[in-house]
């Protein structure tokens, strides 16, 4: 019921420290316990240690998205990632997100997420028609889109994707987070809305060449891959570059 | 002198959980400027961790429900302290403000019939609240986000305001500093909305985040308003107890509404054993009758586990205290038994609960489709909190009203799982809309320099001390011995000699904490963030103590072993306590207004 593991009662922690992309990491020793996760240790250090080491958390149960960083080189939540299956041998690094400006420690700033949101047109559902005003719908039309809602917004999968990672495509490019988020509108079963347009332009779906990685981390265990971008990719495709459909709507006034 | 920024809107709101976004979304659409701050990133305030669902008498699953047996309902659940019209409003309208959700995107589990599916909860008669697995919280926020983010107001993230500011008599603003760069800031404002949430930080073993510190009530205080029944605190009965590290994060009561059991380490389910008298009617007398009920037999009545949380969470304190509790000091909470009366039950369980499973797989190595959570009381939920008017939420100082968690009335003496994302729809629409029509009907108050320069000198002072005092104090320091105190003095049982030891501790970590320092600069620094909080918590955490020394009996969320059973005495008043000269409570007895022949009817009929 319990972990059994032999953890050893204290752990190195190599903790990236600075300010605006300027900084070095730091080694930190702090005692651990049995269930401890990476989130405690860098509470640890920061109550004993390092009163200002910055570093955002909420709900330290997996819910808000709000601690993620680099654990070891993996994009994580930190209040998820427990020290049992990390070696402890050897110093923990913990780094900041990559793929977002450094602000201090391990803050970034994710405030281009919250604009790329702002410029996805919103939910725009179509008039309530069954006869108490409301809708219908049936819960099997609506698995996949409350999949996509499970999203926390951590922005682990934005962190991961070589797009915004490797290529900093972020003007042109709205990361899989938000593909999830346009997903999960369009295959509403109430939404009026047409985003296919802006998917090809603007939100930039053909620079995603399906490397899966933002599945393989999101907490949420999303198939951001499989279920959300590769069938918007095929409505983008069908809409826009199958040459029946394209005569068919040249034939049509 | 240090600099600091300037922005004016006509309704500032505080606080951007559930209640706070809907309050802007209420105030922003009459074309009025209004800004929302929040301490966190938007979408992560605490709302985000509410997992069982919001309570409207929608009646989609059980047609005998309706507004009237809801308000009885969470009449009879706050033991009748309640502010009966917040508790009539709430009922009436809560059904609504779900549709409204519907409307702008949420997406919630469905009837078979298609109309939104409702689940059984503790405390109510059907099953009542709206939900989305187990996050409905999440859920509600998102959309709420997502939905206000187009409606033209501007939001302040990573912003925390440490005083109020107030001009003859009415509210004028706000300061705080932004987390970022640690600059600071005024606000001017004609009318602020406090959506802050409650005060668990206070206590040792919690669900709530670092958000919660009790910002709202202390700022609120501080500006001279009225605070109600601060002695009411909610340990919820089932939070983890194991690993050591993840102590008192939430198990949703959800669990016990989809058919899991309460027992001890004998096996047995102890909560057959003490029903109170006023729940007998509508509680099973066997476990085949209390599975009837969740499984949707409408002749059958609910099992014990779905009692009123006060009730449950001291009922499991007493199986442990008494020897009969699970190996790290809990109860067991199993659901994993339904696999016996239902087919495909693991995958039943993993569909209704996935962030439980998920929580209890990746935290403490456990299968809850396999084998039984270990669970125990953790401290949830504020009931008390500003005093307010029960139709536009305005507090007793003119333009600054209150809405969630962060107001006091709806739920008496104890709160109705559910009936808080639902609180929080119905009252920030509320509070939005009366803050925009009182700000909309006068001129820009005043702020005077002086109390400007007071606020920055007090938001600044850690940063001197760490450069000129000997004997500084750490700040993670004083906020642990606090939730040390408050958990083991002011917790779940409480007696007179222990909130004594707790107000005389208070007073002398109050004293520390003016000694507290910071190191660092003011960029992204949690170790000042913290020092600033201290004054939050120990004004709370004061107020909390006096109320609950002077309520000399056991009622809902406060128990008193010196005084264990409910006294008629105490029932026709609440505690109302405001900060007296020297800065110390003032604690009065405020009559509670007769209720209304009708509701009084509805009452009766609904016993």
């Amino acid at each position: 019921m319990s972990d059994t593991t032999n953890l050893p009662t204290s752990a190195t922690f190599r903790v990236w420290r600075g300010e605006k992309g300027e900084g070095e990491f730091r080694d930190y020793k702090t005692p651990v316990s049995e269930g401890m996760v990476v989130l405690d240790a860098i509470h640890q250090i920061q109550a004993d240690q390092a009163n200002d080491l910055a570093v955002r958390w909420n709900c330290k149960a997996g819910k808000c998205g709000s601690c993620s960083a680099e654990v070891n080189g993996m994009p994580k939540l930190m209040c998820m990632t427990r020290l049992s299956d990390l070696p402890l041998d050897e110093p923990v690094t913990v780094q900041p997100l990559h793929t977002f400006p450094s602000i201090r420690d391990l803050v970034t700033d994710v405030s281009w997420n919250f604009r790329v949101k702002k410029e996805i047109k919103p939910f725009k559902p179509r008039a309530p028609d069954a006869p108490d005003g409301t809708w219908r719908m049936q819960q099997e039309d609506i698995e996949r889109v409350q999949e996509f809602r499970k999203c926390i917004e951590c922005f682990l999968c934005q962190d991961v994707c070589h797009v915004l990672r490797d290529h900093h495509k972020h003007e042109e490019f709205i990361g899989p987070r938000f593909l999830v988020h346009v997903a999960a509108l369009e295959m509403h079963p109430l939404d009026t809305e047409d985003r296919l347009p802006e998917l090809k332009t603007a939100h930039g779906i053909g620079y995603c060449n399906i490397t899966k990685c933002c599945t393989k981390v999101c907490p949420e265990h999303i198939t951001i891959t499989d279920n959300a971008i590769i069938p918007l990719k095929e409505r983008v495709v069908d809409r826009f570059y199958d040459p029946v459909a394209r005569l068919l709507r040249k034939l049509k006034p | 002198m240090p600099v600091h920024e300037t922005h004016e809107h006509d309704v500032l709101i505080i606080g951007a959980g559930g209640a706070g976004l809907r309050a802007a979304i209420e105030a922003a659409s009459g074309g009025l400027s209004v800004g929302l701050v929040c301490k966190s990133l938007l979408g992560k305030a605490h709302t985000v961790m509410a997992e069982g669902g919001m309570a409207a008498a929608m009646a989609h699953v059980d047609d005998r429900d309706s507004w009237k047996v809801h308000f009885s309902d969470t009449m009879r659940g706050g033991q009748y302290l309640n502010n009966w019209r917040m508790a009539e409003l709430h009922a009436k309208e809560a059904p609504d403000r779900v549709r409204e959700l519907e409307a702008w995107g949420a997406v919630f589990d469905r009837t078979k019939d298609g109309r939104i599916l409702q689940r059984n909860f503790g405390g109510h008669r059907y099953p009542r609240l709206a939900h989305v697995g187990d996050r409905t919280g999440l859920e509600m926020i998102r959309t709420l986000q997502d939905h206000g983010v187009h409606q033209g107001f501007k939001v302040y993230m990573e912003h925390t305001i440490t005083k109020l500011f107030v001009d003859a008599g009415r509210i004028a603003g706000a300061f705080g500093y932004d987390r970022e760069r640690g600059n600071l800031r005024v606000f001017k404002a004609k009318a602020i909305v406090l959506a802050t949430g409650g005060v668990g930080r206070a206590f040792k073993i919690t669900s709530n985040s670092w958000e919660y510190t009790g910002d709202g009530y202390a700022l609120a205080y501080d500006a001279g308003a009225d605070l109600m029944d601060m002695e009411f605190i909610q340990f919820h009965p089932t939070g983890m107890v194991w690993p050591p590290s993840v102590k008192g994060i939430l198990v949703t009561e959800g669990v016990r509404g989809e058919g899991g059991v309460l027992r001890n380490k004998d096996g047995k389910r102890f909560m057959f054993d003490d029903i109170p008298e006023n729940y007998k009617a509508q509680t099973a007398d066997s476990e085949e009758e209390g599975w009837k009920y969740v499984q949707g037999d409408k002749n059958a009545r609910r099992p014990p586990e779905l009692l009123t949380r006060d009730h449950v969470a001291r009922k499991i304190v007493k199986e442990v205290r008494e020897g009969r509790g699970s190996p790290h000091g809990g109860v067991f909470l199993d659901i994993a038994w339904i696999k016996e009366r239902i087919p495909k039950g693991a995958e039943h369980i993993k569909k209704k609960l996935p962030s439980m499973y998920h929580q209890f797989k990746e935290l403490a190595d456990i299968d809850i489709t396999a084998v039984p959570m270990e669970v125990g009381p953790t401290t949830h939920y504020t009931m008390g909190g500003v005093r307010v008017d029960g139709d536009s939420q305005m507090s007793t100082v003119p333009g600054l009203f209150a809405a969630g968690e962060c107001a006091a009335g709806l739920h008496g003496a104890n709160r109705l799982g559910g009936n808080s994302l639902s609180d929080l729809l119905v009252f920030g629409k509320r509070a939005g809309e009366h803050a925009a029509k009182f700000a909309r009907e006068r001129a820009a108050a005043t702020i005077d320099q002086g109390q400007i320069d007071a606020a920055e000198r007090m938001a600044l002072a850690p940063f001197e001390r760490a450069a000129t005092a000997g004997d500084a104090e750490a700040p993670y320091k004083i906020q642990y011995e606090l939730q040390d105190l408050m958990q083991d003095n002011v917790g779940i049982v409480r007696n007179e000699a222990e909130i004594r030891k707790a107000l005389e501790g208070i007073q002398v970590l109050k004293a520390r904490a003016a000694k507290v320092a910071s190191v660092g600069n003011r960029e992204y620094n949690p170790g000042w963030h913290t020092a600033l909080d201290l004054a939050s918590l120990l004004a709370c955490a004061e107020v909390i103590a006096t109320s609950a020394l002077e309520r000399k009996e056991s009622r809902g969320g406060h128990f008193r072993e010196d005084h264990p059973d409910k006294d008629p005495n105490f029932s026709t008043f609440n505690h109302v306590v405001r900060k007296g000269a020297g800065g110390r409570p003032e604690l009065r007895r405020e009559t509670i207004s007769p209720l209304r022949d009708d509701l009084k009817q509805v009452v009766e009929e609904n016993k």
